[in-house]
């Protein structure tokens, strides 16, 4: 059951040839036996789970439930879940019981979806390889040698290892993305205000998206057809229409114009993932889709201008984590001060502590426009690149990740190596645009993802894109070993 | 207090608390005096993942204000976090407005005692949240404060003058106007004593004749006038003291307890915070278009200027009662009711700016407090006016009313107080009183013409003693010289 596409789940389910409670005790007898070797999960919510798999059994015996009417999903531990702790991979939020719903859970909730539990992920959602979680890392399925990447990579490492069929996530420069190319499945991250943020944990607030994680690019459309909505308790969410992103999935996509960025062609590539990728846009050459060469000149300084205007918006949303109303608070304070700096100090892990210092700095009288002033200039740049490129292609496509996943400890001591790693994700974070990554090959036994990046809300079209290419491949369909 | 060869240059920041019913940026509501943390919601609190939705009449409100200075209005306007650490800020930033406020430079022409009139400049008005508050006292004591979030989020404006005020009385007809102003168009309520206007006075000094300005510092949180005046004296002192004795001023920022009367220091410059402003990403620039600015203007409640020179002209009130009564909203609202009661509204003025207004100031009250209503006030009013009781017994009935006895019809009925005006029954009053006292009638035979005159009050002291108030005093008056008269 566990191999089957949440779109074929949805079919058995609707025609009974399982119910969901069925469904919901097979995912969680495989969660209790194998998330051991992968520890993907913070929290099981087996007996929610089992209720609701019931209640979504009765709506789809009364019939006209929708969609994702007892399919069981995973959330990742930045939404925060009424009643159950919602952690964020932090130490400081270890003890954290939200009294409302994230409205993406909420969209869930409404639709009967099944919740299994939440996912683990870097704290704060900051981080390229899940080592940051105060949970301790996730393995990666393919290799347990290797990282899953993050910050969402409790969700894709589940997907993967075939723990639910489909996960939420959340990508700041890359958190959806590089994971789901890691893990050899299929991530989009949508436009800037696509997906509401209520309830998602802040990290950086002008670059956080929730969006979907599944193993098919049809899987994915699903869940963003019950995720996008507009909602008036966020006020950079956009009221425009949700389409249905399922009815376009079989168009055509010949005539589409891909173009291809040098830049992201250039030195740090790794040549065998280079070759993958080529590969895969030369699958779409033979599909009638042409492969234009174009230029997004700023590239370079995209890693910059993200690791200076992310951790100036995270040192201010942090603030709130001070010990006086709720999560972590550190014993005995002899006075306010203690207070604030013993509990920060014990409740935030390094690279948490490492980014308000970064974030600080950079907003400091005299150096803000120095650094966050030329990195709003630098973000201007960047949504212009893309602005021009758009004029020429209808896509863009690419390496989602250098390399494939890398050896747990390897950029351990040097975090510009490890913020290297999001050098093909974060332009589109800063310029607001949806991206996706697409599982397109395998170098070294470990997966490698393609990336296609398209115009504002043209999420519709980038499904229809991959769903095309997934038509034509197997690599989506591909499993780590001893899983399938 | 003089200080010759100095001058004084006074700027005031205004904090005005806006009267909507919820929170700038949540669904809580802004009401006064409820029990601790029950109008904090998850916003309100900061809990993790929650956003701030702007309350579209905060804005409205602010737009307001502007029109009524005749300010230039920020058509976009941006919000900024302002970042501090303090259990009354549970967000760890305070969401203002600094490069973009949403009202720029307008104008507030303030009256003096003297009749001059002074024009003070409006550097900007800005909206922002107002925090939490802290509570050091009753029950937290021995290392432990107690945090209300009650007001957290409550919107502000903060008003930010020119340093254009050279004296505690033009600081102070400033921050009286400005009160007048926001009243008078429906933004605040105005309760000074509950916070919903509050002073920050910007003071220096300098030798006179010169222009350059001295090192000023700020006393924070004023909350009356006479704190305000009483700050002021003391900073301006303080610091001319200290200049003649060689010492430089330092900028920093100090604290007035109005109730100790003690001046302190609270932090200087170099201990300010580095706020670290960004702009908020939460928050999308604030747009307002021409349309809802036309919308505003055109449904702008009346401004005190307008009402005083209406007051004049419609009740012929005079100069000084206008300025008096027509500067306050809720006094000038108090006015027009009872004066339509009453009939007469020059003597409707004289009792609200005379006994009504003490004994409010007595218990501390405002007039939209007021124990007794316009409506009772004009009804008092009329039974003076159409001469039912004298100005002695009104003060009974007003007493009365204060006292929650009802109408001033219901009162006079009640006591017995109607005045007697029949001549036929005051007539037989003053002959009885005259026979029962043939001494003091033969005095007052025997005395020369300026005696006389003196002696008359003696007689009028029995009369009104004898008809226990209630006899017309001025037709006592005539008819008791009159029976007199004939005696002699």
């Amino acid at each position: 059951m566990h191999n089957l596409t949440i779109a074929e789940l949805v079919t058995g389910l609707q025609s009974k040839e399982f119910s969901s409670v069925e469904l919901t005790q097979h995912f969680l007898a495989r969660i209790a036996k194998l998330d051991a070797n992968y520890n993907a999960l913070i929290t099981v919510t087996a007996d929610q789970a089992l209720k609701a798999a019931a209640a979504a059994d009765e709506r789809l015996a009364a019939g006209n439930a929708p969609a994702l009417c007892g399919v069981p999903i995973l959330h990742k531990d930045i939404f925060c879940t009424n009643g159950v702790r919602t952690s964020c991979g932090s130490k400081m939020l270890d003890n954290f019981i939200p009294p409302y719903n994230a409205t993406v859970v909420e969209n869930f909730e409404q639709a009967g979806a099944v919740v299994l539990g939440k996912t683990n992920m870097d704290e704060f959602a900051m981080g390229s390889s899940n080592e940051t979680s105060f949970y301790g890392p996730v393995k990666n399925p393919w290799a347990s040698d290797s990282v899953p990447g993050g910050s969402s990579g409790g969700s894709a490492a589940a997907v993967a290892a075939r723990l639910a069929p489909g996960a939420t996530a959340t990508d700041t420069g890359g958190s959806i993305r590089q994971p789901a190319a890691l893990c050899g499945i299929t991530g989009l991250k949508p436009t800037y205000g696509r997906v509401s943020r209520w309830g998602m944990i802040a990290f950086a607030s002008s670059l956080d998206q929730g969006g979907p994680m599944a193993r098919t690019a049809e899987d994915c459309a699903l869940l963003l057809n019950c995720m996008a909505s507009y909602d008036d308790k966020d006020s950079t969410c956009i009221d425009r229409e949700v389409p249905d992103y399922s009815a376009t999935l079989g168009d055509s996509i010949k005539g589409l114009k891909i173009g291809v960025p040098s830049e992201y062609f250039s030195e740090g590539l790794d040549p065998d993932t280079e070759k993958t990728v080529r590969t895969a846009l030369a699958e779409y050459e033979a599909q009638g889709a042409e492969l234009v060469e174009i230029s997004l000149p700023n590239t370079g300084l995209s890693v910059p201008a993200y690791y200076v205007i992310a951790p100036a918006e995270a040192s201010t949303n942090l603030t709130r984590f001070d010990g006086v109303r709720y999560g972590y608070r550190c014993e005995d304070p002899k006075d306010l001060n203690d207070l604030y700096t013993r509990t920060r100090a014990e409740g935030f892990g390094d690279e948490v502590k490492h980014r308000i210092l970064i974030g600080t700095y950079c907003l400091s009288a005299g150096y803000y426009d120095a650094y966050y002033g030329k990195a709003q200039q630098v973000r201007q740049l960047i949504q212009q690149d893309f602005e021009k490129a758009f004029e020429q292609v209808d896509v863009i496509m690419g390496p989602t990740t250098p390399s494939p996943a890398f050896k747990f400890g390897s950029k351990g001591d040097d975090p510009v190596a490890m913020y290297l790693e999001d050098i093909y994700t974060v332009a589109t974070n800063l310029a607001g645009l949806p991206g996706m990554s697409v599982p397109c090959g395998m170098v070294d036994n470990k997966p490698v993802g393609l990336q296609i990046i398209g115009n504002y809300f043209d999420e519709a079209r980038m499904l229809n894109i991959a769903h095309q290419y997934q038509q034509a491949t197997k690599w989506h369909s591909l499993a780590p070993e001893g899983i399938a | 207090m003089s200080h010759s060869g100095w001058e004084t240059v006074i700027g005031l920041e205004v904090h005005v608390q806006l009267a909507t019913k919820t929170k700038i940026f949540s669904g809580a509501s802004t009401a006064f005096g409820a029990e601790a943390n029950t109008q904090a919601c998850a916003i309100d609190l900061a809990m993790p993942g929650t956003l701030p939705v702007l309350n579209k009449q905060a804005v409205h409100y602010a737009v307001m204000f502007g029109l009524a200075i005749d300010a230039e209005i920020g058509k976009e306007s941006a919000f900024e976090r302002k970042n501090y650490f303090y259990p009354d800020s549970p967000k760890g930033y305070q969401t203002t407005q600094l490069e973009k406020p949403i009202v720029g430079r307008g104008n507030v022409e303030i009256t003096l005692a003297d009749g001059r009139t002074k024009n003070v400049r409006i550097h900007h008005a800005h909206l922002e949240e107002d925090a939490g508050k802290s509570l050091h006292e009753g029950d937290f004591r021995h290392g432990v404060s107690g945090i209300d979030l009650n007001r957290a989020g409550t919107p502000l404006i903060e008003i930010v003058s020119e340093p254009d005020m050279s004296n505690a009385e033009e600081a102070i007809a400033f921050a009286k106007r400005l009160h007048s102003i926001v009243t008078s168009i429906g933004i605040c309520d105005g309760e000074m004593s509950q916070g919903s206007m509050r002073f920050d006075v910007n003071v220096s000094v300098r030798p006179t004749g010169t222009t350059e300005l001295g090192t000023r510092t700020e006393t924070k949180n004023l909350n009356s006038y006479k704190f305000m005046e009483e700050a002021i004296a003391k900073e301006v002192e303080r610091q001319i003291d200290l200049i003649e004795d060689g010492g430089i001023i330092k900028q920093e920022t100090r604290l007035y307890n109005g109730d100790t009367k003690v001046a302190r220091s609270m932090r200087s410059k170099e201990e300010a915070n580095d706020y670290r402003y960004f702009p908020c990403p939460d928050l999308l620039p604030v747009i307002v278009s021409d349309e809802t600015i036309a919308e505003l203007r055109r449904n702008l409640p009346e401004l005190p200027d307008a009402r005083q020179a209406r007051f004049i002209e419609q009740y012929g009130l005079s100069h000084y009662d206008a300025g008096v009564i027509g500067s306050d909203a809720a006094m000038a609202a108090f006015f027009e009711i009872a004066a339509e009661k009453s009939g007469n509204a020059k003597l409707t003025a004289n009792w609200i700016m005379g006994e009504l207004a003490a004994r409010l100031n007595s218990q501390d009250l405002s007039i939209s407090k007021s124990p007794v209503s316009a409506e009772q006030l004009g009804g008092l009013v009329a039974r003076i006016a159409d001469d039912s009781i004298s100005g002695k017994m009104a003060k009974q009935v007003f007493e009365g009313m204060w006292a929650g006895e009802g109408s001033a019809d219901e009162i006079i009925e009640a006591r017995g107080l109607k005045q007697v005006s029949d001549s036929g029954a005051l007539e037989q009053m003053v002959v009885d009183v005259l026979t029962a006292n043939q001494a003091m009638v033969d005095d007052y035979i025997s005395s020369d013409e300026a005696k006389r005159k003196k002696k008359l009050g003696g007689f009028m002291g029995k009369i009104m003693q004898a008809s226990k108030g209630q006899a017309n005093p001025q037709q006592v008056n005539q008819i008791l010289a009159q029976k007199l008269n004939e005696l002699l």
